[in-house]
């Protein structure tokens, strides 16, 4: 019987691979971009399952406001994406440079 | 029923309908061409509605089932947000237009965030909470980029979205599984679920995610390290925003959910801002030492400043609140002065940033020299000036609350942190002569500079203005 503990294990470890692709990765900003999906989408497995649990509807509908904010989430951060090519010609991690820190 | 609740959120509404309606009608008539239009109509509405807010005596409300708080408190900070917003709006118009980002965008995407702050201050779910803190972000991660032709701007605005995403990941995390074991999101029911047996460990790792979530939007270390990235990357006259408005948002939904979600449990919550508090007063201090660039020292003075106000916040008293808004009113005054002035320095029309560009200033400019020393004697926290009182109240509360090791810290990095503000004062007053700044500067700057170096100034002998009894009745509407 698949039980509240398993979902939330699943969601934490979502959570923390997203965490983890964040600062792990050395590659492309893409990548960033997903991690921060899969972290967001980790949190929404959480709400509804706990949601499902409680037997109250309050954290269903929080899933979709979670959905939508990370949706215009990500259009905003592909946009900055696309001005930063612009300058720099890459979107490597490595060359987010220009300022130290 | 509903018709009342509308009444309340009547503010937010009116800023949010304004703001759509402004783009569609500024777009429609010809863009940019009404771009400084644009910036003096939002400050006005700014302004409106600061005064309808903070004249208003209407009773304390509680709308939409309790997600939306209307109190003192939520007043007291949005009358800070929107005055600061509107002034720093007006200050960034001659910066902005001979860099030739004065677009009529960036105003209403202000607006836009604004909207968020004032949503955030008055939110009563973690709901409202989320929406509110999602809304300010995401105009505040377009506003950083907002120069698209410049490498660091973008690469600011990258770096801001980036981490700030991870944060909103952290305090959502939290608000999961502080809904999960509390059964509800709401401040009053998990105010409820925490009385009694204290906090299960569920409730208080979730509490522990949102709290780290809310230490990245204030920037209290170790969660700071986007601020000196963005406040140098950003155009000035974006930084001069993120350093005010922002901050007051962020600090008082801090103490929102502290306060009303966990008022219950305060023990649960001191240490770990009181460590929060400790660690950004050193490193603000320390770190700003080594900087040479005025926006970067001004990130790292901003991380020191969120230390003291978190010091007020983690005494976990009524007085502590009283004490982190006055700091944090006389925080955004001073910073409003400072900018001012950072938006002015320029040479041969271009904008300098090095600390060394102030040598001998006070030859050139002995007026504005000498307001730019009170705002940093006063960021310092030298006695005669206002930005004692505000260290004062917050070292008070701290010591009153039995945490007088988190005072005596307190002491020891103001004085650590006086260093970097009073070598400034050294360059204008004994540097190094050289090259000199451009002279024929905007005249608003130069009024916004000379009275807020002034209210420093006359603060003393006035009172502080009566911010203190602002402060105290606005701290006592927050549940204890």
């Amino acid at each position: 019987m698949i039980g509240l503990e398993h979902y939330l294990a699943v969601a934490a470890a979502l959570f923390v691979i997203g965490i983890f692709g964040l600062f792990l990765n050395r590659k492309n900003i893409i990548i960033l971009l997903m991690s921060i999906e899969l972290m967001l989408l980790s949190v929404n497995i959480n709400f509804v399952a706990f949601s499902a649990y409680l037997n109250d509807y309050v954290g269903q509908i929080f899933t979709l406001f979670v959905l939508t904010v990370a949706a215009a989430e990500a259009a905003i951060g592909l946009a900055i994406l696309v001005c930063f090519f612009r300058n720099k010609g890459s979107i490597d991690v490595e060359d987010v440079n220009v300022m130290k820190g | 029923m509903v018709a009342s609740d509308f009444w309340t959120v009547l503010p937010e509404v009116l800023l949010s309908l304004y703001a759509m309606l402004a783009l569609v009608v500024f777009v429609y008539s010809g863009k940019d061409k009404h771009a400084a239009l644009s910036i003096w109509l939002t400050s006005g509405v700014f302004l409106l509605l600061a005064a309808i807010i903070g004249l208003s005596n209407a009773p304390e409300t509680v709308s939409f089932n309790g997600m939306f708080v209307e109190d003192n408190f939520a007043r007291f900070a949005k009358v800070v947000i929107l005055l600061s917003a509107a002034i720093v709006l007006v200050m960034g118009q001659d910066y902005a237009s001979k860099r030739d980002m004065l677009k009529f965008e960036y105003p209403l995407l202000v607006a836009l965030s604004v909207v968020g702050m004032m949503v955030m201050v008055s939110a009563g779910s973690l709901l409202t909470l989320y929406m509110g803190l999602e809304l300010q972000s995401l105009a505040l991660y377009v506003i950083a980029a907002f120069r698209r032709d410049s490498a660091r701007s973008t690469e600011a605005g990258l770096k801001y979205f980036v981490l700030g995403a991870l944060s909103s990941g952290l305090l959502l995390y939290g608000s999961s599984l502080v809904y999960g074991f509390a059964g509800t999101v709401e401040f009053a029911g998990i105010m409820q679920a925490t009385q009694g047996d204290g906090l299960s460990i569920g409730l208080l790792l979730g509490l522990v995610f949102v709290i780290s979530g809310m230490a990245f939007k204030v920037s209290a270390a170790p969660f700071h390290m986007w601020a000196p990235d963005v406040y140098e990357g950003a155009p000035t006259s974006v930084t001069a925003f993120f350093a005010t408005a922002p901050k007051m948002a962020a600090m008082g939904l801090f103490a929102r959910v502290v306060h009303d979600a966990f008022g219950g449990v305060i023990g649960d919550w001191q240490q770990v801002i009181a460590v929060l508090s400790l660690i950004s007063m050193f490193l603000g201090a320390v770190a700003a030492i080594g900087q040479r660039d005025i926006k970067r020292l001004m990130a790292y003075s901003s991380i020191a400043h969120m230390g003291f106000a978190l010091m007020g916040l983690a005494s976990g008293t009524t007085f502590g609140v009283q004490a982190m808004l006055i700091y944090m009113a006389i925080y955004v005054t001073m910073n409003i002065g400072m900018f001012a002035f950072i938006l002015s320095m320029e040479r041969e029309g271009q904008p300098v940033s090095d600390i060394a560009a102030l040598n001998m200033y006070s030859k050139q400019e002995p007026l504005k020299a000498l307001c730019v020393g009170a705002l940093m004697f006063s960021m310092a926290g030298v006695p005669p000036l206002v930005g004692f009182f505000g260290k004062f109240y917050v070292l008070r509360a701290a010591y009153d609350a039995n945490m007088a090791w988190l005072a005596v810290a307190g002491v020891v990095a103001s004085v650590i942190g006086a260093f970097y503000y009073i070598r400034i004062v050294y360059f204008m007053y004994f540097g190094e002569a050289s090259e000199p700044l451009d002279a024929n500067l905007p005249r608003r700057l130069h009024i916004i500079l000379v009275v807020s170096a002034a209210l420093m100034i006359a603060g003393t002998f006035f009172s502080l203005f009566g911010i203190e009894t602002l402060a105290q009745i606005a701290a006592a509407s927050l549940a204890n």
